[in-house]
């Protein structure tokens, strides 16, 4: 029997994970995939949202303006790439400046720092890329941007040695209420928890149904992206916004903390909590948007597309707390944009009602710090010749387009909750991320994780979506 | 501080014949920095054969053709530097290397040959919608999983462009015993030599479809099946065309693009027509002492032509270290006109032309009884008539040195069309 | 009849017309050297390739090997059938005969890689 039985995780899921992991809890993460970070965190934009754009006084406002507030201290503490580069929302007709007024207003109201609204020169100032169809921007000097994955599974592996237990690779196939808590049926066999924390993403209507009868409906919403090379990661240093509107918040065009330029996303609401394909449409809406905001966008640079689906809830608000008709059971639904910057607040706000429910007593050695994964590239010759001299895989570069050694590759598979796919290793270390897209990296990567597991080279697999074999029970 | 005479990135079939060359040219102090465990390049993954049939009049494979020059590279004791990678070139030809054995150490060279090859343009790049599964792999990665891991990525294939890696492929994994349902290309001519059509596709009974391209990808774990629609002229898919290929590998053979990420660091000029550096007919690099050859330079067809020009690039990379004076004169810029995709050289030194001189490009489109045509205003230097020209050869014209004396300003290289 | 043929012998892949009178090619023309001939008539009576596979070592590496020399293009499968049940112990020479007369072709199969762990 847990105290705690976290369903989901992504980013709210396992900053959930390791804000219980402060308490005498037995925590236990579960998640369909066989890795952590397989659903709406691994596709989205990557940006922490100032905040100016969320109606004041919502739950989204407060914890994204929270969630911001957290990151550059949180980035530190779990040694994940954040950078604030500061964004701008632009307007492209005089006639919608009153929109950008507004929002720097509700951004005020919100308790967002420094947001104004400059003239479309003053951008262009900023930002020479910018067309010349820029009337107006709003500037907003907190937004932020930070590596999605890093970001993830730092806190998963924060939690993790911090004693939260992960099982990956188990799908909740049902959910019963009992007297002392809740019976999880898995296809991985029966768990028990007196508490139990639904942060499935787009999944999180069909658990909440499970025990509940109150009305949650989750839409996932299609979003379309294009990545493009480092050679065209210059092209822009703020987050650039277009005015947003009902269907949220435009295509964006950001550089990425790893110096990649970002296009997207489309929003297109659709039904398949699955379909994360790309389409020729909306790769081409990407391209003919994003060329609205910045000229001279190099398209022929691009390096792969890509799909997240946005977990949509019928309330315009992130949903979270507890169920009335379900006692003890938490959900945390309705986490689209900004949850990835929310995801921390959101840590911290489901704690308090978990708290509430259990009464734990705090742990003394709770460890609040968490070292990633060596970046040989970040290092001074004279920090690489000491890693190569220990080990001289540190020297042994596998991942030509991003410098990614095959020590660091080693360090992704055999960490705590490691990566036993080739998608895996690419979210922590970058290997197969670059220009090839892991056209020359793969089969050395395949071998160095077959050997981990075991397994033939033949038998490594690149994702870990539901169904594999490949399972990293904690 | 280790200095070298020579520094040649890479230990492909362009660095082993570019760093023989110097040598025998006679420059002793010659490094050879290669990333892998052995030399040899890309050449050891293919395993098949028609590679050396214009350098030894014989027909090898791939690890034959590297093999020869690598026990070449041994007799002459030229050293080599296994599993060491060039982090970063500077404009002063130091160089900066990463291998476990010395770990981090920058180097200084006096003259450099650049010869990393190229790379495959991965499926982002192609923009082909759909799910990302498993199963989805460029040519030359299944192409090394298979000769070099002895792992066979699936069963049922597809193949996304008719490159030669590609159509290789498609009998390599026919004889491995899978299914290869079809060989689809955007363009209306393949981009690869005629003989792999017979042999690697015609043999086996594989379809080559022209003028189609891949317009969906299934499958959210694993490779389910692809669609496969008509183009029109323009390229763009013919709705209603799409046919369902159900399989459980793509691979694509849709180009391959010159790894000049070194060379732009160091601030080589780049060609956006050939995304190599921009050479001279000694095939220098606007950074004096910078050469550069084979498929860093220009994407090859044959391997034997990468050999020879490395050869030149060898060569001239000893002139340059044993003194030669600097190039008199205003370089001549070459120019492709009609017809004519890129050329490399990019500019003459004309003054300083000995022997004759090597321009190399590749033709737009498929022509039929036209000629190639080199001219310095209305003066012609050069006219060759041809059967065909097709984009997947890379073609040949040797100016002699006499037909550049007094040139200046700009010689254009054209394809005259025949009757088409 | 006549028999349209794309040659192989090299990269340059000549158009071949061929004239074929029971099963034997006559007269070959649009080959621009003598492999284009020899090609067509070859091709028309009995066709032939070269086979290039791996064989897996004893150690599990894969080791590239060619037929020494043509083969009949109906024995390929055949060849590559052999080669799969052979696993040569390493080190492998570059030259070292993997599969002696390869299905029976009179044809041996040879490491085309030195190949030593």
């Amino acid at each position: 029997m847990y105290d705690v039985l976290i369903i989901g995780a992504g980013a709210s899921g396992c900053a959930i994970a390791r804000e219980l992991s402060r308490y005498e809890l037995s925590v236990c993460v579960v998640d369909r995939e066989s890795d952590v970070c397989e659903g709406t965190s691994k596709a989205n934009s990557a940006i922490v949202h100032a905040g100016f754009d969320c109606v004041p006084g919502t739950l989204k406002a407060k914890l994204n303006v929270r969630g911001s507030e957290m990151m550059p201290e949180l980035s530190k503490q779990l040694d994940f790439a954040f950078l604030n580069n500061g964004a701008l929302v632009l307007c492209f007709d005089e006639a919608q400046i009153g929109g950008l007024e507004e929002l720097a207003e509700r951004g005020r109201k919100n308790g967002v720092k420094g947001v104004k609204v400059i003239s479309g020169d003053e951008a262009r100032a900023m930002e020479p890329a910018l067309t010349d169809e820029v009337a107006a921007a709003l500037y907003a000097p907190t937004s932020g941007i930070v590596c999605p994955f890093e970001l993830t599974i730092a806190l998963a592996e924060n939690a993790f040695e911090n004693g939260a237990e992960f099982r990956l690779g188990c799908n909740v196939t049902d959910i019963r209420k009992t007297d002392s808590g809740f019976t999880v049926l898995t296809d991985k066999g029966e768990l028990e928890a007196k508490a139990v924390v639904n942060a499935a993403g787009v999944y999180a209507d069909k658990l909440h149904a499970m025990v509940s009868t109150q009305p949650l409906k989750i839409t996932p919403r299609r979003g379309e992206y294009m990545l493009l090379d480092k050679d065209a990661g210059g092209l822009v240093e703020h987050t650039i916004f277009q005015q947003p509107t009902k269907m949220g918040k435009g295509i964006l065009v950001s550089p990425t903390v790893h110096g990649n330029l970002l296009l997207g996303p489309t929003a297109e609401d659709i039904d398949d909590k699955e379909n994360t394909a790309t389409t020729r449409g909306g790769l081409s809406e990407v391209r003919a948007k994003a060329g609205l905001s910045v000229k001279g966008i190099p398209f022929g640079k691009a390096i792969t597309g890509f799909t997240g689906l946005r977990a949509v809830g019928d309330t315009h608000d992130f949903i979270i707390g507890e169920c009335p008709d379900a006692k003890g059971f938490v959900d945390v639904a309705g986490i689209e944009s900004p949850g990835l910057t929310s995801a921390p607040a959101i840590g911290e706000y489901v704690r308090d009602i978990v708290v509430g429910i259990l009464s734990p007593a705090e742990k003394s050695s709770f460890k609040s710090e968490r070292k990633g994964i060596t970046h040989m590239a970040a290092l001074s010759v004279e920090e690489k010749n000491e890693m190569i001299k220990k080990d001289p895989a540190y020297g042994t570069i596998v991942c030509r387009c991003e410098g990614i050694t095959e020590g660091e590759i080693r360090e992704a598979i055999y960490r705590p909750l490691g990566a036993t796919t080739l998608d895996g290793v690419k979210r922590r270390t970058r290997a197969g991320m670059g220009r090839c897209q892991a056209g020359f990296c793969s089969p050395k990567t395949m071998a160095l994780i077959a050997e981990k597991l075991g397994i033939g080279i033949g038998e490594v697999k690149k994702n870990g979506v539901y169904g594999s074999e490949v399972s990293v029970d904690a | 501080m280790r200095e070298f005479d020579l520094a040649v990135i890479g230990g492909g079939p362009a660095g082993m014949a570019a760093a023989i060359s110097a040598r025998e040219a006679g420059i002793e102090n010659i490094v050879i920095f290669e990333r892998d465990t052995r030399l040899g390049g890309i050449l050891n993954q293919c395993i098949h054969n028609g590679f050396g049939l214009h350098t030894f009049k014989e027909e090898l494979t791939g690890p034959e053709y590297a093999e020869r020059y690598a026990v070449r590279v041994e007799e002459l004791g030229i050293p080599y530097e296994l599993g060491t990678m060039v982090l970063d070139i500077s404009k002063d030809k130091t160089v900066t290397i990463i291998s476990p054995s010395r770990g981090v150490e920058t180097v200084k060279a006096k003259a450099i040959v650049l010869a990393m090859g190229c790379r495959e343009r991965p499926r982002g790049a192609l923009g082909i919608p759909g799910f990302r599964p498993q199963g989805v792999y460029t040519a030359g990665t299944a192409q090394k999983l298979v000769n070099c891991e002895g792992v066979i990525p699936g069963k049922e294939v597809v193949i996304l462009g008719s490159g030669d890696i590609g159509l290789i492929m498609a009998r390599r994994m026919t004889l491995e015993g899978a299914k290869v349902r079809a060989v689809v290309e955007l363009m209306p001519y393949s981009s690869g030599l005629k003989r792999n059509i017979v042999q690697c596709l015609d043999d086996y009974g594989i379809p080559l479809m022209l003028s189609h391209t891949v317009v969906d990808i299934k499958g959210k774990e694993k490779l389910e099946g692809v669609y496969v629609a008509a183009v029109d002229e323009k390229n763009n898919p013919v709705p209603g065309t799409e046919e369902y290929f159900p399989c459980d590998t793509l691979l694509l053979s849709c180009g391959l693009i010159p790894e000049n990420e070194l060379s732009r660091s160091a601030g080589v000029a780049l060609s956006p027509l050939t995304n190599g550096p921009y050479v001279d007919e000694s095939l220098e690099t606007d950074i004096e002492g910078v050469f550069a050859c084979g498929n860093v330079l220009h994407v090859h067809d044959l391997v034997d032509f990468v050999s020879e020009e490395a050869v030149r690039a060898g060569r001239n990379a000893a002139e340059y270290i044993k003194g030669k004076p600097a190039n008199p004169g205003e370089p001549v810029e070459v120019i492709p006109c009609n017809g004519v995709r890129y050329t490399v050289p990019s500019r003459l030194y004309t003054q300083s032309v000995t022997e004759g001189v090597h321009i190399r490009f590749r033709v737009t489109g498929v022509y039929k009884g036209a000629s190639i045509v080199v001219k310095c205003g209305d003066d012609e230097l050069f006219r060759r008539k041809g059967r065909i020209f097709v984009p997947s050869e890379m073609l040949d014209v040797v100016i002699k040195p006499e037909k550049l004396t007094g040139v200046t300003g700009r010689i254009t290289v054209e394809i005259e069309e025949g009757a088409k | 009849m006549i028999r349209e043929l794309t040659c192989i012998g090299c990269p340059m892949g000549c158009e071949l017309t061929v004239e074929v009178e029971n099963g034997e090619a006559v007269s070959v023309s649009g080959n621009t050297c003598k492999i284009g001939e020899n090609y067509a008539r070859s091709e028309i009576s009995a066709p032939t390739r070269v086979v290039t596979t791996t064989a897996i070592s004893e150690q599990g590496r894969p080791v590239p090997v060619k037929t020494a020399g043509n083969v009949p293009k109906s024995k390929i499968f055949e060849v590559v059938e052999q080669i799969k049940n052979t696993h040569p112990k390493l080190p492998v020479a570059l030259g070292d005969i993997i599969v002696p007369d390869a299905a029976g072709t009179g044809i041996d199969v040879k490491a085309t890689m030195t190949v030593k762990e």
